[in-house]
Order: C-alpha cells, then sequence, then structure tokens
C-alpha cells in the first residue's frame, strides 16, 4: 500500500504544532490517493508522543536512539534515508520550520526526490504534485508543479493548516524500527539550546502596541512613532528588519522568530505584512495598518487600512490623540 | 581562510506595488530597483569579516544575466578579492536545486575552507540552495545561522529556532553555513571602493566551461515547474480609511473611542 510520510517535529519533550497541521493536511491528501497515512518519529525516549500520534496516523514508524536525543540532520538524514529504501513513500511532509529547513533539501537531492518548499496547498493532479506557496514576501501565490517521480518532498509553512483531528481517533499502530545508526555523528555536533536575553519589555503583556516596519526608513525616526506609543499609552513592537538593523532590541519583534502578541489595539506601520510578522500578530482584537504600498499584504489581515505615508499619519494621530487627553483633564 | 560566497541579483520588493506580466509566470522587472538579495548581503558581511580577521580570500559567485554584475560589483567594493559570473541562455528557469548544481560544478575545482550564502532570497524564498550544495560538496552544513566563531578544524555556530530560541552546533570545516539576517551590520560602500570595484575583472562563464549537461540545468533540470502567478486572496478586507491626513486621523479617533481605546 502506498504511503505519505509526515516527519513528526519535537523538541525539549514537546511535539510541536506543526506536527498536527502536516498531519491534517496530509490524512486529507492520504484519502483522496488512497495511501496510508504514516508518522515518522525519531528521538530518544519518545514513546509518549508515538502514543499522542496514533490518534492521527495509521501507523508510527518509531526509530529510538540516544544519538537522536537532540535533531541533527545528518542523523536524521542517514535514519530517514534507510526507511525511505525500504518503504519508497509517495510523499513526504516535513515542517518548514528551523528543523525542515536544515535537512529537506540535502535529503531530497540525496535520495533524487523532487521537493518544494515553504507550501501553504499541495494537491496530487493524477501522479503529479502541484503546491502552492508565495514568493517576494507574500506579495504574490505561485502554483507549481513538481518533476514527474515517484516519491515527493515537501515542506510546508508553519500555521498554513487549521489542525483537525480525525472524526474517529486512527488508533494507529506504532513500528519500531531499529535505529540503523552505527556510530556517533561526528560532522555536525549539538551543543546547547542558547536561550533569548531576559528582555525589558514584555510586549505580550501590553494592551496596545505600535508596530514599526521598513517603513520607518531610518533609525532617527523611532522617536515619532515612540511618542505616538506614548501618548496612546502603548509599547513599541516591531518586524524583523528592524531588529536586525538594531534599531530596537530583539524582545520588541513580534513574529515567528520573535513573540506571538495579542493585543486589544496593533497598529502597523510600515510593515509590509509577510507571514513570518504576521503569525505573530493576527489575533489582535483591532489591527489598523498604515502602508504606502495598497496590495500590501498585511491589508488582509487589519480592520482598517490606510495607503499613505506613515510620517503623514503620525502626527495629526498623536496630536488628536493628545488634545483629547488634555480635555479630559 | 578562503571563502566562497553565494550571491544573488534581486528585485527589491518590500516596498513596491508588483505587477504580474502577461506570461503570467512572473513579475513585471520594469521599474523594480535589483540589488544583492538581502540574506547574501549579511552573508558577504560575514565573510569579508573572517577575511579581515584571519587573512585568505573571498571569492563572491553568482548564477544569472549580466545584471547580476551589479551585484558583484558590490561584492568587490565591499572587500570581495574576485567575482564569479555564470551565465548562460540554457539556465533560464533554473529553481533552486538546478542553481545549486550550477554552483556546485564550479566550486568543486575551487579550495575553499567555507562557504556562505543568504538562508535564503528574497524572491522566490526557497532556503534550498545552501545545502543542497554542500551536500554534492559532501561538505557539512548549517542554516539560518546567526553566529560563527572558529576552532581547530571546525566551527561554532549559533542557528536561529522559533520563538527567540537558537541552539549552538559545533561543524567540521570545510563547511556551508547560510546566514540569517542580523548576524551583523553590513557596511556601507564608499565611492571610491566602487570605483576601485569597477576595475577588478569578472569571470563569466556558461554552460560548457563548466562542464554541466543541459538536461541538469533550467526547467529540465529542476524540481518545480511554476504555472502561473497570482494575487493571494484576501483573508480579511481591511476597510480603507479615506482623506487627508487630517480627516484620517479624526477617523482612527472615532474608532478607537467607540471601542473604549482612547
Amino acid at each position: 500500500m502506498a504511503e505519505i510520510f509526515v516527519l513528526a517535529e519535537h523538541r525539549q519533550g514537546q511535539l510541536r504544532d506543526i506536527t498536527f497541521e502536516m498531519l491534517t493536511k496530509a490524512r486529507e491528501l492520504a484519502e483522496k490517493t488512497n495511501a496510508d497515512l504514516t508518522a515518522v518519529l525519531l528521538g530518544k525516549n519518545v514513546r509518549e508522543h508515538a502514543k499522542n500520534l496514533v490518534e492521527y496516523a495509521k501507523r508510527v514508524l518509531l526509530v529510538e536512539d540516544d544519538k537522536l536525543e537532540h535533531f541533527n540532520s545528518d542523523a536524521y538524514q542517514k535514519v530517514l534515508s534507510h526507511i525511505f529504501k525500504e518503504r519508497k513513500p509517495i510523499l513526504t511532509v516535513i515542517g518548514h520550520t528551523s528543523y525542515g529547513v536544515e535537512l529537506a533539501p540535502r535529503l531530497a537531492a540525496a535520495l533524487n526526490v523532487p521537493l518544494a518548499t515553504d507550501c501553504i496547498d499541495l494537491a496530487f493532479e493524477g501522479d503529479a504534485l502541484t503546491v502552492t506557496r508565495q514568493m517576494y514576501g507574500g506579495k504574490v501565490n505561485v502554483k507549481a508543479v513538481l518533476r514527474k517521480a515517484e516519491g515527493y518532498m515537501v515542506t510546508v509553512r508553519q500555521a498554513a493548516f487549521q489542525v483537525q483531528k480525525p472524526p474517529t481517533p486512527s488508533n494507529g499502530e506504532i513500528e519500531e524500527i531499529p535505529s540503523p545508526l552505527t556510530e556517533e555523528i561526528t560532522t555536525k555536533r549539538f551543543l546547547q539550546y542558547v536561550l533569548p536575553p531576559p528582555g525589558g519589555v514584555d510586549i505580550t503583556a501590553a494592551e496596545v502596541l505600535v508596530g514599526i516596519g521598513r517603513g520607518i526608513k531610518d533609525q532617527s525616526n523611532i522617536p515619532i512613532v515612540e511618542e505616538l506609543a506614548k501618548s496612546i499609552g502603548g509599547v513599541l513592537a516591531c518586524s524583523r528588519p528592524i531588529v536586525d538593523k538594531g534599531w530596537l532590541p530583539s524582545d520588541r519583534q513580534v513574529g515567528i522568530s520573535g513573540k506571538t502578541v495579542k493585543p486589544k489595539l496593533y497598529i502597523a506601520l510600515g510593515i509590509s505584512g509577510a507571514f513570518q510578522h504576521v503569525l505573530g500578530m493576527k489575533n489582535s482584537d483591532l489591527i489598523i495598518a498604515v502602508n504606502k504600498d495598497p496590495k500590501a499584504p498585511i491589508f488582509s489581515f487589519s480592520d482598517y487600512g490606510i495607503v499613505e505615508d506613515l510620517f503623514k499619519i503620525v502626527p495629526p494621530l498623536r496630536n488628536k490623540i493628545n488634545e483629547l487627553k488634555a480635555q479630559k483633564t | 581562510m578562503d571563502i566562497i560566497v553565494c550571491v544573488k541579483h534581486v528585485p527589491e520588493t518590500a516596498e513596491a506595488e508588483l505587477k504580474i506580466d502577461a506570461s503570467g509566470k512572473t513579475i513585471e522587472k520594469t521599474g523594480l530597483v535589483f540589488d544583492i538579495n538581502e540574506w547574501d548581503d549579511y552573508a558577504l558581511e560575514e565573510a569579508v569579516r573572517i577575511k579581515e580577521k584571519f587573512s585568505g580570500t573571498v571569492t563572491a559567485i553568482t548564477v544569472g544575466p549580466e545584471d547580476s554584475d551589479s551585484t558583484l560589483r558590490k561584492c568587490l567594493a565591499r572587500g570581495a578579492d574576485k567575482a564569479i559570473r555564470l551565465t548562460d541562455l540554457k539556465f533560464t528557469n533554473s529553481d533552486a536545486y538546478a542553481t545549486a548544481k550550477i554552483l556546485y560544478s564550479i566550486i568543486k575545482n575551487l579550495h575553499f575552507d567555507l562557504i556562505l550564502t543568504g538562508a535564503q532570497a528574497g524572491d522566490d524564498g526557497s532556503a534550498v540552495v545552501g545545502p543542497v550544495l554542500a551536500g554534492l560538496l559532501g561538505v557539512p552544513h548549517a542554516t539560518m545561522v546567526k553566529k560563527i566563531e572558529f576552532g581547530e578544524g571546525k566551527a561554532v555556530v549559533n542557528r536561529e529556532l522559533e520563538g527567540g530560541l537558537e541552539e549552538r552546533l559545533e561543524v567540521k570545516l570545510p563547511a556551508v553555513f547560510t546566514v540569517q539576517t542580523g548576524i551583523n551590520e553590513p557596511r556601507y560602500v564608499s565611492i571610491m571602493g566602487i570605483r576601485k570595484a569597477m576595475q577588478k575583472e569578472i569571470r563569466v562563464m556558461g554552460l560548457a566551461d563548466i562542464g554541466l549537461n543541459e538536461s541538469e540545468v533550467g526547467e529540465a533540470g529542476s524540481w518545480l515547474k511554476i504555472e502561473k502567478l497570482y494575487v493571494p486572496p484576501v483573508e480579511k478586507q481591511a476597510e480603507f480609511l479615506q482623506g487627508s491626513p487630517d480627516e484620517i486621523a479624526t477617523k482612527i479617533i472615532e474608532i478607537l473611542k467607540s471601542r473604549g481605546l482612547v
């Protein structure tokens, strides 16, 4: 029977959300193609995870080895290549996460399996696999088809699929596979996790956030938006480029590689709305975005949009808020 | 230390309004400003800093048409010693996988202790070239690198994970690292530097020079074929506020008032 593989992602004793997102989408594909849904789980002492995964998958292939205690793409590649040669899955789904990005491209090339990365949707059309992905920071969607092959590999974007439990638990079986790793991996070794430096400001606790992006243009413009944040009783947050440039500390960063926030009000200034940022703020109660580009993706996640230069909007807005406060006192 | 940096010449699109062209398979490029891919910019800066510390050479390589020379010139101006452009009509429509094969076919003949490139490109966002290139060369790799330190025959790198977490890895050299933005602060190029770089030679090579077969590059040698581009469907369309800046500010205040936010 044909198989669709989902590589379970876990870290520090936790199965990560992406695992269940992938299982949800892969189940739909497995039903359509009449294939078995198989979760592949590699690690040390991860049997508990396997018990969790059998609710979603027909079977769990479990490889336990002390050498798999921490994610290591070289170790994973050896183990997965071994399993692939035996079972030849028609599709393998891996997360487009830090781990998936480290693993999938080299694995696919080594196995000579075509790969599409960072997919937001996928479908079989006959024996061809078509995928939807994005280009130019989410401003354009692309429909692409993978080169015809007997097996395909994809990495999928985080939060692209909403987790749905199967109507009835799959009650899958756990199939243990002896680890093919005979010696320590010496090319690349995990040393330790490095936690983010303790921050001075907790943006996740703020009720009002003023988020800034590339549109701020220059570090010297930050006081302008900081004043707005102050008058409205909010805190300054930002998208990745602002932290990369060193204009704000990393504890202000909203998005996949920063914080996830859910304030009562999020004002996005000069933020185009790449998914890496949007994932961190799209559940805010009220989102108001200012951007010069009318097609900026941020507008499809906002309640109110203003197509204008942020420097034309911020000063009158700040003045009016200050006037209002002056009237009240 | 001899370092190779793989760079890509891409349109700057973060603040531009994009249009899909008549073929439906690419965007209209007229009016867009092209520059070095942002991630590669950090990779180049990192390479030059390593060279300044340990001495050695930096070679910048790109796959692309003649226009890409401006990106290579920038690399030379910033401190690269040599530049190679791989150009051939047959390379058209190469995806990240085919591009990695093209890069491999030249790099396998060069001496290197380290290869740096961006974690991804701002246009296709594949994040594929670095690790595939490493696999073809048979050397270790690490992606999304935020910090590099060197030891005897090895490097210790910090990789970016999610939510602000990083992991520290020890990697044997030579290796390929893909660099995440923010690893350093790329320097500005002086006019003098650019002038000097104009005199340096850019080596240009094509399919025949690198000994690749036609079927290994372009669409035939790619994993992915683009069928069509389209504007992403809207999840939730914002209500646009119109008027003068002053009128818009008043409207925002009304919204905030109605929600008890001011």
